[in-house]
């Protein structure tokens, strides 16, 4: 797919011009949850592991979303499951790019044999539906978040190569990288100092907008029982937990809710990010 | 495309060996792990006692036979398996497909029709909210609350647990109910498709929409629907019959994608819902790390995707003239 490369913008004072309405919402959202993330242990109302009361009450002022099968404190663990997916959904976005820009700008760039064997490479690992794959590695490897992190890695960075090579082959022909050719700059500084900085934008956007994703597969896979396990504070595991006890809905409701507040805050911030700088989805 | 097929099962397969996880603790159980005259016949038996590269070859020629090994699990032929519960997936994603891209079509145009209005405004919020949700969490309260709460719809499964399930002809339970002439078969295995198929179509929805509105907005502003709307036709008319037959052209290539999403929420889906179909199997076989199995389903998962992506690619030349003859 051919992307359309935005002319560079020229930084102004003050908002940027895509940080409004849904995009606002949406930062406001991600900043919102970054802060629990961050702090929610100087000031987090119980202790996520340890039985705070009855077990299984429901939704109360002392315990707002209830308590669970063991007593635990389900408001208090939901704060505190910002801890696992949104360091583990960065860590995945952030490996998948870096890994995805050096295998993509090598083989856009250079072209011949080299992007002939990545790009295969990258054709078989983007065949597979992405849960599918990601179990299959974290299976192998064995369940955990740990494993549950190297396999969404690498079931995600080929998005980002594919992604990559096609702007970087499109800037390469421009006249002002011929010119640096011409005049014997190194081929890998050319890369880095030429080509990379007008060829990265799609990558940035669309990594926004997988954020979500991630945190939704990270979340997926504890729920199927590959990632995160129980006692600890993890959207997913806590969905499973919620599902053996039916009917004490809150138990499910509040790491869902948490789900939904995080992947719509990055779904909004994305979309925007996109429409402004006018970037096709990587898909 | 061959080379892709057998790319892919090549990196499934090793994924799969070079690992530390350990078949044998499903296969003789962690009491029986000690015991070496057990564990070297689970072996032998299962040719675990190959070299990683014969077992390799191994799994290769027998994958040309058709034949995938036997799951560690079931004891039954992995293609088996799967072919026993392909059906049941199949049955869920078309009705959530068909009822996903209607939907998604009719909100689209909606959207597209009063844009930047109310009505827009609601129709993305919907559409956004089905890419968003967790699939799990969603089956999870709807269940609570159609089936636990108001008793509306009937629990997990695709049938009551007390039914029968109709002679396998289609492997559809609706079709194949219809088929006995079980009119009461029939209804109940529609009433347990409904929410299910919802929690999966919804994401449909979201996609199908999206694009169907943006490509929409498109067309209004060609030249054609100016005339069109010039000429006094009806705002109806200009929108059905004319800008939305070109509107659809590129939903068609999304069909791709949507599978895709529909592999995924199919997965999660019918986890929740206790739904035997390949989705559940999936799970249960990464649960037990049961290698044939996993294998077996990410091939068929890859290979599916594979097809889809090839038919949206020929179903699109076939409806866009100007893509043929370029």
């Amino acid at each position: 797919m051919t992307e359309i490369i935005s002319p560079p913008r020229r930084l102004r004072k003050g908002r940027p011009d895509w940080l409004r309405g849904p995009a606002l919402i949406g930062v406001i959202g991600i900043v919102a949850w970054l802060l629990v993330a961050l702090t929610v242990p100087l000031w987090s109302p119980f202790d996520p592991l340890e039985s705070v009361g009855a077990r299984l009450q429901g939704p109360s002022w002392s315990h707002l979303m209830g308590t669970d099968q063991l007593g635990r404190d389900v408001f208090t663990r939901t704060l505190w499951g910002a801890r696992t997916s949104l360091p583990v959904a960065a860590v995945v976005i952030i490996s998948s790019v870096v890994i995805g820009t050096v295998i993509g700008a090598i083989a856009g760039y250079f072209g011949g044999w080299i992007d002939a064997v990545l790009m295969r490479f990258v054709d078989i690992t983007m065949a597979f539906p992405p849960i599918l794959l990601a179990m299959a590695i974290t299976a192998s490897l064995g369940p955990g978040i740990r494993n549950a992190l190297i396999a969404m890695v690498l079931v995600w960075w080929p998005i980002y190569a594919r992604l990559l090579r096609a702007q970087v082959i499109a800037v390469k022909q421009r006249e002002y990288v011929e010119s640096a050719e011409a005049i014997g700059v190194k081929r890998f500084t050319i890369l880095r100092r030429y080509v990379l900085p007008m060829a990265y934008t799609p990558v940035l956007v669309n990594a926004t907008m997988d954020f979500g994703q991630v945190v939704l597969l990270t979340a997926s896979l504890s729920f199927i029982g590959l990632g995160a396990r129980p006692p600890s504070p993890e959207w997913g595991a806590m969905i499973t937990e919620g599902a053996t006890q039916f009917y004490s809905w809150w138990i499910a409701t509040a790491p869902g809710l948490a789900i939904l507040m995080v992947v719509l805050a990055f779904n909004y911030l994305g979309d925007a990010l996109r429409d402004s700088f006018d970037v096709k989805a990587g898909v | 495309m061959p080379f892709l097929l057998f790319g892919i099962a090549s990196v499934v397969f090793l994924v799969s060996r070079l690992t530390p996880g350990d078949p044998l603790i499903t296969i003789v159980g962690e009491r029986n792990l000690n015991n070496p005259e057990i564990v070297g016949a689970a072996k032998a038996r299962w040719g675990l006692d190959q070299s990683v590269v014969q077992q390799y070859f191994k799994y290769m020629k027998n994958l040309l036979h058709g034949d995938m090994g036997t799951s560690f699990t079931t004891r039954q032929g992995v293609v088996h398996d799967l072919w026993q519960r392909l059906p049941a997936t199949l049955e869920l994603t078309f009705l959530a497909l068909l009822g996903g891209v209607t939907v998604g079509i009719g909100l689209g145009v909606l959207a597209a029709r009063h844009r930047n209005k109310f009505i827009d405004h609601i129709a993305r919020f919907f559409a956004l909210l089905g890419s968003s949700l967790p699939a799990f969490w969603a089956g999870l309260l709807l269940l609570y609350v159609f089936y636990a709460r108001l008793g509306w719809l009937p629990g997990p499964g695709r049938i009551d647990p007390r039914g029968v399930a109709p002679d396998k002809v289609t492997g559809f339970y609706t079709i194949d109910s219809l088929l006995q002439g079980d009119l009461s078969l029939f209804k109940d295995s529609v009433m347990h498709l409904i929410l299910p198929a919802t929690v999966l179509g919804w994401g449909v929805v979201g996609i199908v929409s999206r694009l169907v509105r943006a490509a929409l907005l498109d067309e209004f502003s060609i030249d054609y629907v100016r005339v069109a709307r010039a000429m006094g036709l009806r705002e109806r008319t200009v929108v059905n019959t004319h800008a939305l037959r070109n509107a659809l052209l590129p939903t068609i290539t999304i069909v791709a994608f949507t599978f895709a999403f529909l592999l995924t929420g199919a997965v999660l889906t019918e986890t929740v819902f206790s739904w035997p179909g390949v989705g559940s199997y999936a799970v249960d076989a990464s649960r037990n790390l049961d290698y044939p199995a996993i294998i077996g389903v990410t091939l068929l998962g890859g290979t599916a995707f594979l097809m889809t992506n090839l038919f949206s690619d020929i179903a699109y030349a076939f409806a866009d003239p100007r893509i043929r003859l370029s």
